[in-house]
């Protein structure tokens, strides 16, 4: 019998908001413990939460640009229970009421395009955090992290396998920080996700009994749990066992899932609208501003920079997926430097250089303006394109413009014909060797002549002009 | 909590018009001590009369300001959606005094309403013609001490000698008030009092592991009626109970509402009897919960409604025991409920007697 697998995704992210939830803390990340926590979010007798504006905005973007229907009127809820780093012992959350509904992202596998339908998004607190490390009988608690915003994203079961739930992730991943709502940081635990998978006979309509993996903080281990936990869930299947509903930990040192809890133990969390906190009125007005605010999105962008600016599709996709740097792309092209030009560059030595830093598109140092000046220039024939690259490179560091550096440097390309020939004269007399063997039949020997002549004048002479005098000289 | 201070982790009040009696509760020591003489003026905090049933049973002025009225920052929350600070005062024109420092928009409380605060002293000796003054007859049914009963009338009759008009009403759904509230206040503070769990501050009772050191310092550091309502709350909210408890008892908490709204349609306050019975005796219903919860059903459905209420001094039993007058007005006018209680204070001098304490 063939089985199929049936994923549904529950994404937590961790919205960039200055402030936590409901209260003025920081949300810094990596701070000395119980550095950034106050009276609210420690839980003190008689404090009270006021609710963050900006996280309820960014849980609104965040729907507007996954196609969601944002809710008129939402509220929170507590969810109760009792840990150490849930210090109030109920986390204040969203139950009856998300603030966003039915929504859905594309993704692509194998150029094949799927819908992953979105049940729900809202917006919760975050907890605390227990520290075992390093004690002895004892543990610890640190409360930076209680309260700092954080996004459930729940989808619809619609994912048939790991390939498809990291491209969901990967996409929801560049939505989330195009629209600049999370870092997606897997590793650092900014984004995080738990998985429902179960198995069923192909073709049949009921669902399999599931299981819930949590612990996946990659990419990769994404991948690698789903895999392990469908082999594990077909085998038990094929070897008459039943199926227990329970949640299930990757453990990626060993490369299994292993039991946490069955839903027997599961908790009751007693889900009550919280008393604390007023009614969230969404206005249309407001949801229209957030709407208009996020523009045009990565799909969108990707589409246009493929059909409109004949973008190859490796460069459409890197363009569009960055936020900060599809916006550096427009700017060149507002700003008339030449598409697939600017692409090469952006893609290529601005990318390497970005990258020797370990820096983000955001933090590129460069304008616009730099590089339009400086494709200017080649375009002019002030510079050549080997050049250029030596002055991009001298912008970045420097951060003057392109026309400085080369003067500075003097880097001008020699395009004087008087001037070259002198040089080329020079070279074909030193090399008789070189000049017989070219007369006979060897070729490939210009381009020894054309590197002398480049090597002369530092690279700067047009290369153009070398080889027309070379031809002339020679032939 | 509760109605008597029976169950304060210091030992119980005594009231002091007669100290083999309770003051009420939950505020029954602030509303013992501005009786006695101890203070000029005590705050309360009234979750289903906790300010104006000890108001009465101590026979000073007890008031409730509208849900919203006062910031709730900093009160150790019991049941967020109908706790509300208020003054307990010798005479109404304290009362006003205090509110005015008390009232207004809190940033820090969500729940705190942005809406105008007037000088509450303003309308104090403003006459009260004209004014219509419902009487709910669900007020004085069964149950109903004939004392108390026979002194609310009297200050409803005098109330008309005053110039207001006195009109019969209806709120049709006060009978179930108490089994509501009774939901709501518990579920809230079964979550509420989540946070004292032994782990951040306060008591913590050493156990083998954590589940254990959880149960330890909960089943030390609460007294039963806390441990009782706890658990009234966690089964309420429970998945398969929710709907037929807690979400049942809000239905009723809207028609609550509803009840005055159309009340207020035609007349400016309510009068009723603040408690159906003068104070108690202390250990009288320490052992029937059921019937200790009923001596707040005078004052339950003003907190459901998140409207104000006075109990102002309305005479003596013959034993003499003070019992009050409750007098409860729209959201966010508690000027005319301050400005009638003025009025009927100011005509007679309860307010002026003071308890012997033997």
């Amino acid at each position: 019998m063939d089985y199929e697998a049936v994923i549904g995704l529950e994404i937590h992210a961790q919205l960039l908001t200055d402030t936590k939830m409901f209260c003025g803390c920081s949300t810094k990340f990596g701070s000395e413990p119980n550095t950034q926590t106050c009276p609210v979010c420690m839980g003190l007798p008689g404090v009270l939460p006021v609710m963050n504006r900006k996280a309820v905005e960014y849980v609104i973007r965040t729907g507007a640009a996954m196609n969601c229907e944002i809710a008129g009127r939402s509220r929170f809820a507590r969810k109760n229970y009792f840990y150490p780093d849930l210090p109030k012992g109920y986390q204040i959350s969203q139950y009856e009421l998300p603030l966003c509904n039915r929504g859905h992202i594309d993704i692509s596998v194998d150029g094949v395009t799927k819908r992953i339908g979105l049940t729900r998004i809202h917006l919760e607190e975050d907890a605390g955090k227990n520290i075992h490390e390093g004690t002895r009988n004892e543990s610890f608690v640190d409360l930076n992290r209680a309260g700092v915003p954080l996004m459930e994203i729940v989808t619809e079961p619609d994912i048939r396998n790991p390939r498809e739930a990291v491209e969901f992730m990967k996409k929801l991943r560049t939505i989330v920080r195009f629209i600049g709502v999370c870092d997606g940081n897997m590793e650092q635990g900014s984004l995080r996700c738990d998985a429902n998978v179960s198995v069923r006979p192909a073709g049949q309509d009921e669902f399999g009994v599931k299981t819930e993996i949590k612990n996946m903080n990659s990419f990769r281990f994404v991948e690698k749990a789903l895999e392990y936990e469908i082999r594990r869930q077909l085998r038990a299947l094929k070897e008459g066992e039943r199926i227990i509903q329970e949640t299930r930990l990757w453990n990626a040192d060993r490369g299994v899932t292993e039991s946490m809890r069955s839903k027997e133990e599961a908790h009751d969390y007693r889900y009550f609208p919280d008393p604390d906190l007023m009614p969230i009125e969404v206005g249309a007005l407001w949801t229209e501003q957030i709407r208009a605010d996020i523009g045009e999105l990565p799909d969108a962008k990707k589409a246009r920079y493929s059909a409109e600016l004949k973008l190859p599709e490796q460069d459409a996709d890197a363009l569009s997926s960055d936020r900060y740097a599809s916006a550096w792309f427009e700017e060149v092209l507002a700003l008339g430097g030449e598409p697939k030009a600017a692409a090469n560059w952006i893609r290529g030595d601005l990318a390497r250089l970005l990258n020797e830093e370990n820096r983000e598109f955001a933090q590129c140092p460069l304008t616009p303006c730099h590089l339009v000046d400086m494709l200017g220039l080649v375009d002019r024939g002030t510079i050549s394109g080997k050049i250029a690259k030596t002055v991009f490179e001298e912008m970045y560091r420097s951060g003057k413009d392109a026309g400085t550096v080369v003067k500075e440097k003097g880097l001008v390309q020699m395009s004087d014909e008087a001037g070259i020939a002198k040089i080329v004269d020079a070279v074909l007399a030193r090399s008789p060797g070189e000049v017989e063997r070219y007369r006979a039949g060897d070729a490939k020997l210009m381009g020894f002549f054309v590197g002398q002549v480049m090597k002369e004048t530092k690279g700067k002479a047009n290369p153009k002009i070398v080889n027309e005098l070379l031809k002339k000289k020679l032939d | 909590m509760g109605s008597s201070t029976e169950n304060s982790a210091f030992g119980e009040t005594r009231n002091p018009w007669d100290v083999s009696r309770v003051p009420g509760g939950s505020s029954g020591g602030s509303a013992a001590a501005v009786a006695a003489d101890e203070c000029l003026a005590a705050l309360g905090s009234d979750t289903g009369g906790s300010i104006r049933q000890p108001a009465a049973f101590c026979g000073v002025v007890g008031l409730k300001p509208t849900y919203g009225r006062v910031s709730r920052y900093g009160l150790v929350a019991f049941a967020s959606s109908l706790d509300q600070i208020g003054p307990l005062t010798k005479n109404v024109g304290d009362a006003a005094l205090l509110l005015n420092v008390i009232a207004g928009h809190d940033p820090c409380d969500s729940t705190s309403a942005d809406v105008a605060v007037p000088d509450f002293t303003g309308v104090l000796g403003q006459d009260i013609r004209g004014l219509t003054i419902g009487v709910p007859r669900e007020y004085f049914a069964e149950g109903i001490d004939g004392e108390v009963e026979a002194l609310v009338q009297a200050a409803v009759r005098q109330l008309e000698s005053l110039g207001a008009r006195p009109v019969e009403i209806s709120l049709p759904h006060t009978g179930y008030a108490v089994a509501a509230y009774y939901i709501l206040a518990t579920s809230e503070a079964s979550s509420n009092l989540a946070r004292y769990d032994g782990v951040k501050y306060g008591l913590r009772v050493p156990g083998q592991d954590l589940l254990d050191m959880y149960m330890k310092t909960r089943e030390q550091g609460f007294g039963a009626e806390v441990k009782r309502r706890i658990i009234l709350g966690t089964y309420s909210l429970s998945s398969g109970y929710y709907d037929a408890y807690y979400r049942k008892a809000q239905q009723v908490r809207t028609l609550i509402m509803r009840d005055f709204e159309e009340a207020f349609q035609s007349v400016d306050v309510i009068a009723t009897p603040t408690s159906p019975t003068p104070a108690f005796r202390i250990g009288e219903k320490v052992t029937d919960p059921l019937q200790m919860y009923l001596t707040d059903i005078c004052t339950i459905s003003v907190n459901l409604a998140g409207v104000p209420a006075i109990s102002v001094p309305c005479g003596f039993t013959a034993a003499g025991l003070p019992v009050g007058l409750q007098i409860i007005g729209r959201h966010f006018d508690e000027e005319t409920v301050l400005r009638i209680a003025h009025a009927y204070e100011q005509a007679n001098d309860w307010y002026r007697r003071k308890p012997l304490l033997k």
